[in-house]
């Protein structure tokens, strides 16, 4: 714990390891990982985090596996995986 | 807006909506008066599972019928009606369920309905969340799911571009033999009367042996896969789901959506459509015996709903025994969405005259005639 | 499954739980429970943060007074009363109590407007707290925009953080907000910040009878229908002005409304107030909602600010133990500020011109992508409903529900539980005494 403290918290966002600070959320890792899309809409348009507070379900992200996490409510925890919805390619 | 009409319907529920359709098409100048909006009441509550059921003869036939009268609107039905034809699952538990599944296997195919037995290791295929150790299942293919309040709003439109008027927002607060009075005291004439209130039907028409009887649904975020058909346990044979008792089962759907709808709970003498925790709950610790996955998905809503049932699980289609110019189109009880379509075409052949599609008789409501006197 | 005894339980550890908390505690009440959606204390405003005088000192009190806190816990259904269900983390959580203080604060209020639903389009308070968070604003261009104090509590510390802020644009006409901005300067204490905090942004253009018309992606689109996070913001004052802002975030709500999942699922009264455009807690002078042991303090009685948080939380607290004596002389001022408070929230309701922000393809429901078109022709919320899925989502209308209620007028309420996403299995659970029956 305090060795997480001092260096950071690591976690992977879509499968790239980072080096969060303690109390950082996942939302916040997943833009600190340059990801601005956490989930795709029914429609399959990118969205990320709305309201900040757990009310409007737009950062769901996959934690360690389980879907539609609220990535803002959840503080990163060493070792965490979180997914978002992958950018589509140009293609 | 004009004030007199050939046939007045009450309740723009999915069965009033059938009515309406049915009869607009056919010529009629009908006029649906819905206290809320297209689809409210227990259309909108219930799973929208189009399925044949075997409980008896004459409800098979009214299915049977209905489910074909389903097919032949699937490819009209827009989008928003969440049609699926993902067919049925009946699983069975144990050996004792496995042979009421072959039983009701033999009873489809005799009647021309695909059946297909599952052993265990075939139903842990075609549902992988299943709980391991399951006897087997039986698979109706031919059995699929709606979202019926859409189908409501998209019959009652095709009855007003064959003329009919939908009036929403208000309520009936008479039914007469000339018309009915509206809460805001207008008056509507017709020269007859159909009560299609779902299970308020007996406010209208008072005496009709109907009872609201309550089930639960639980709805999941999105979860595409995790199902892959209507899946109902068998064991509510045991369960006693058919007596007046409190019972839950366990009855688990996808819907188009990629969510997970789970029901069901049956309760009689409950008027209050707020949750019970209580019930809820049994209903979930029911399911999570069978899939024990779904505990882990996220909940985001659950409602309640209000069956019409008849002492026979039958519907009441057809005149009133004694009232002049009314008819009743209600009591489907768990099948209303599945039976809507042939609840049009039966009470439009008895209204107008056409020859009936199937012999109406085990849904006249004149069947009751004798104890409703009794009740006076 | 885990059961909490308390005597009080307090929902929220915002400013108005944490006094009612500490309050309580000093009045005699043993074994109070605060339990909180967030990971610790402070609520929206503070969020466990310790830099502003009142957080600090509130933090002081409330840490060392005995209230026991339960962090990352929410309360999502109210099985039978006197019993809450929670869940916390993959922990279900049955809690029982005597009293019961409602402190569950406000969110923001969003309006649709085209481009509202990109990435990076966020609201004010949301973006803070995001930040707050651990998500980097350092160096980021960043305009604020929609309604009400917050905004300029938020571009202060956005700035602090090291943001660029381009531009607060309040929707708010100059006349209403000066009117506001005098009598702020004759009131006491925390209030009058909102205006020097004004001017330590000197230099941020304050426009006010402004809103944003639209946001523009990188990709040069704009409207709903693209993946490309915000790169522009068109701001108009409604008559033919109109600039556009390029920027890395957009920071906008329009100011906020009380959070009332909780009182309606236990079937507390709540009124709408009109001028306000907004919906609130019915409470009567020691903040005891209509229902017997509930009482409720904070936003969640009308979006008033931290002072009036505070001092009802304290009259909440005094009330829930017995101790009306020492209530009594908070009454007056409690009184005040709710006068202020309702001055402030009618001169931040949304001008009706920004019911035609939204253009036909206008996403309003984010959820399930209902389009404005769509929608706007339905009788009612609960036909918009089961017609077009509007605010049918994982939200379940908390976001486009305030938005209907002002657009169209439709009242969106609902009091089922769960009142948030919950696991099923946490449904699944009953509380004993509920299970001896069967
Ligand atoms: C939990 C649950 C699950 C179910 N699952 C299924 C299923 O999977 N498959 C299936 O086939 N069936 C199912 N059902 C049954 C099905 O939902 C009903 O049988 C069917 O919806 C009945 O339709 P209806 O039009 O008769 O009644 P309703 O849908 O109840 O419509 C009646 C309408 O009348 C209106 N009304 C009432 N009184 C008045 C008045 N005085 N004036 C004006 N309007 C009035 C109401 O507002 C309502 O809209 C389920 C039911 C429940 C409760
Ligand atoms: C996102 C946001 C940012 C803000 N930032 C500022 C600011 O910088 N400066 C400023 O002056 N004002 C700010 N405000 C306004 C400020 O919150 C209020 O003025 C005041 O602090 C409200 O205090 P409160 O105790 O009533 O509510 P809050 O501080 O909102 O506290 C309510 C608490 O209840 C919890 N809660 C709600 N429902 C549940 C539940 N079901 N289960 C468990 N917990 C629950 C919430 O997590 C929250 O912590 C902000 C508001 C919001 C919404
Ligand atoms: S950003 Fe709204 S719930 Fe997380």
């Amino acid at each position: 714990m305090a060795d997480a403290k001092r260096n950071g918290i690591k976690v992977w966002v879509n499968g790239a390891e980072l080096s969060v600070p303690p109390d950082c959320t996942a939302a916040a890792a997943v833009a600190r990982a340059g990801v601005t899309m956490h989930r795709r809409s029914v429609e399959g348009h990118a969205r990320g985090p709305l309201c900040g507070m757990g009310v409007c379900m737009e950062c769901r992200v996959t934690i360690n596996g389980e879907l539609h996490q609220r990535g803002c409510q959840t503080l990163c925890m060493d070792g965490m995986r979180i997914e978002t919805a992958e950018v589509a390619s140009d293609a | 807006m004009k004030r007199a009409y050939d046939i007045l319907i009450a309740g723009g529920g999915i069965v009033g909506a059938a009515c309406a359709d049915e009869l607009a098409r056919r010529g009629a100048d009908v006029c649906v008066v819905e206290a809320e909006c297209a689809g409210s009441g227990a259309t909108a509550a219930g799973m929208g599972h189009v399925v044949v059921m075997d409980d008896s003869e004459a409800q098979f036939a009214l299915n049977h019928c209905s489910q074909q009268l389903w097919n032949e609107l699937r490819e009209a039905l827009p989008e928003n009606c969440e049609f699926d034809g993902c067919g049925t699952l009946w699983a069975a538990a144990d050996e004792e369920e496995m042979n009421e599944a072959r039983r009701k296997a033999d009873h489809y195919a005799a009647r021309g309905v695909a059946a297909e037995i599952l052993d265990s290791a075939a139903l842990a295929e075609a549902e992988p969340n299943l709980r391991p150790g399951l006897a087997g299942a039986l698979f109706v293919p031919g059995d699929s799911v709606v979202f019926a309040p859409c189908v409501a709003k998209w019959l009652l439109d095709r009855a007003m571009e064959n003329g009919a008027t939908l009036i929403t927002g208000k309520r009936i607060v008479e039914l007469r033999s000339d018309g009915a009075v509206l809460n805001d005291g207008s008056i509507i004439s017709a020269k007859r009367m159909v009560n299609a209130a779902g299970s308020l039907a007996p406010q209208l028409t008072p005496g009709i042996p109907v009872r609201p009887r309550k089930g639960h649904i639980v709805v999941t975020d999105r979860y595409p896969g995790f199902v892959r058909h209507h899946i109902t346990e068998l064991g509510y044979l045991k369960n006693a789901h058919a007596s007046d008792r409190d019972s839950v089962s366990f009855v688990v759907q996808r819907r188009m959506t990629g969510q997970v709808l789970l029901g069901s709970s049956r309760q009689f003498d409950v008027t209050d459509a707020a949750i019970e925790p209580g019930i809820l709950a049994r209903m979930i610790q029911r399911a999570l015996e069978y899939m024990p996955g779904l505990g882990q998905l996220n909940t985001i809503r659950c409602w309640a709903g209000f069956r019409a049932a008849t002492p026979d699980n039958l519907p009441l289609i057809g005149p009133h025994p004694t009232r002049e110019n009314l008819w009743l189109a209600t009591g489907h009880e768990g099948l209303g969405i599945t039976m809507a379509p042939g609840t049009g075409r039966l009470l439009a052949d008895l209204m107008l005259d056409g020859e009936a599609l199937i012999d109406p008789a085990p849904y006249l409501p004149a069947r009751f005639a004798n104890s409703e006197a009794r009740h006076g | 499954m885990p059961e909490r005894t308390c005597r009080i339980a307090i929902i929220g550890a915002g400013p108005a739980g944490m006094a009612a908390a500490v309050s309580a505690v000093e009045a005699g009440a043993e074994n109070v429970l605060v339990i909180d959606d967030n990971p610790r204390p402070g609520g929206q405003i503070w969020r466990g943060e310790t830099d502003d005088a009142t957080a600090r000192e509130w933090m002081q009190k409330f840490e060392p007074c005995g209230a026991a806190l339960l962090g990352q816990t929410r309360i999502v259904a109210a099985p039978q009363p006197g019993v809450l269900l929670a869940e916390n983390g993959a922990k279900t959580l049955t809690i029982r109590y005597e009293k019961l203080i409602l402190a569950t604060g406000a969110s923001e209020r969003f309006l649709p407007f085209p481009g509202w639903t990109r990435p990076n389009v966020m609201g004010a308070g949301g973006l803070q707290t995001l930040a707050k968070g651990g998500l980097p604003l350092e160096g980021k261009r960043v305009v604020v925009a929609g309604s009400g104090p917050l905004l300029l509590a938020v571009a202060d510390e956005m700035w602090h953080m090291g943001a660029r802020i381009k531009c607060i644009a309040e929707q708010a006409a100059p006349n209403a907000v000066m009117r506001l901005g005098l009598r702020l300067l004759g009131s006491p204490g925390k209030l009058a910040q909102a205006v020097q905090l004004k001017l330590r942004l000197f230099g941020v253009p304050y426009r006010m009878g402004w809103h944003p018309l639209q946001v523009d992606g990188a990709d040069g689109t704009s409207g709903d229908d693209s993946d490309a996070p915000v790169a522009s913001v068109t701001l108009t004052n409604g008559a033919a002005k109109r600039i556009q802002i390029p920027c890395d975030y957009l920071a906008c709500a329009f100011h906020l409304t009380p959070r009332l999942e909780l009182a309606h699922l236990l079937g507390c009264d709540t009124e709408w107030i009109e001028r306000q455009c907004q919906r609130r807690t019915t409470v009567d002078a020691w903040q005891r909602s209509s229902v017997e042991g509930v009482y409720c303090a904070g936003e969640s009685t009308g979006v008033g600010g931290v002072d009036a948080a505070l001092i009802e939380g304290r009259i909440a607290g005094y009330a829930a133990t017995g101790a009306q004596d020492r209530a009594r002389p908070l009454l007056k001022q409690r009184d005040a500020w709710r006068r202020f408070a309702d001055a402030m929230n009618e001169t931040f309701a949304p001008r009706p011109e920004l019911r035609m922000l939204p253009e036909p393809r206008t996403i309003i429901c984010r959820c399930e992508d209902v389009r404005y078109e769509q929608v706007v022709a339905k009788e009612s919320w609960r036909a918009a409903k089961l017609h077009t899925r509007h605010g049918m989502g994982a939200c379940q209308g908390r976001i486009c529900g305030g938005a209907a209620e002002f657009l169209f007028d439709w009242s969106a309420r609902s009091s089922r539980p769960p009142v948030c996403p919950t696991r099923m299995k946490t449904l699944a659970e009953r509380p004993s005494a509920d299970q001896k029956g069967d």
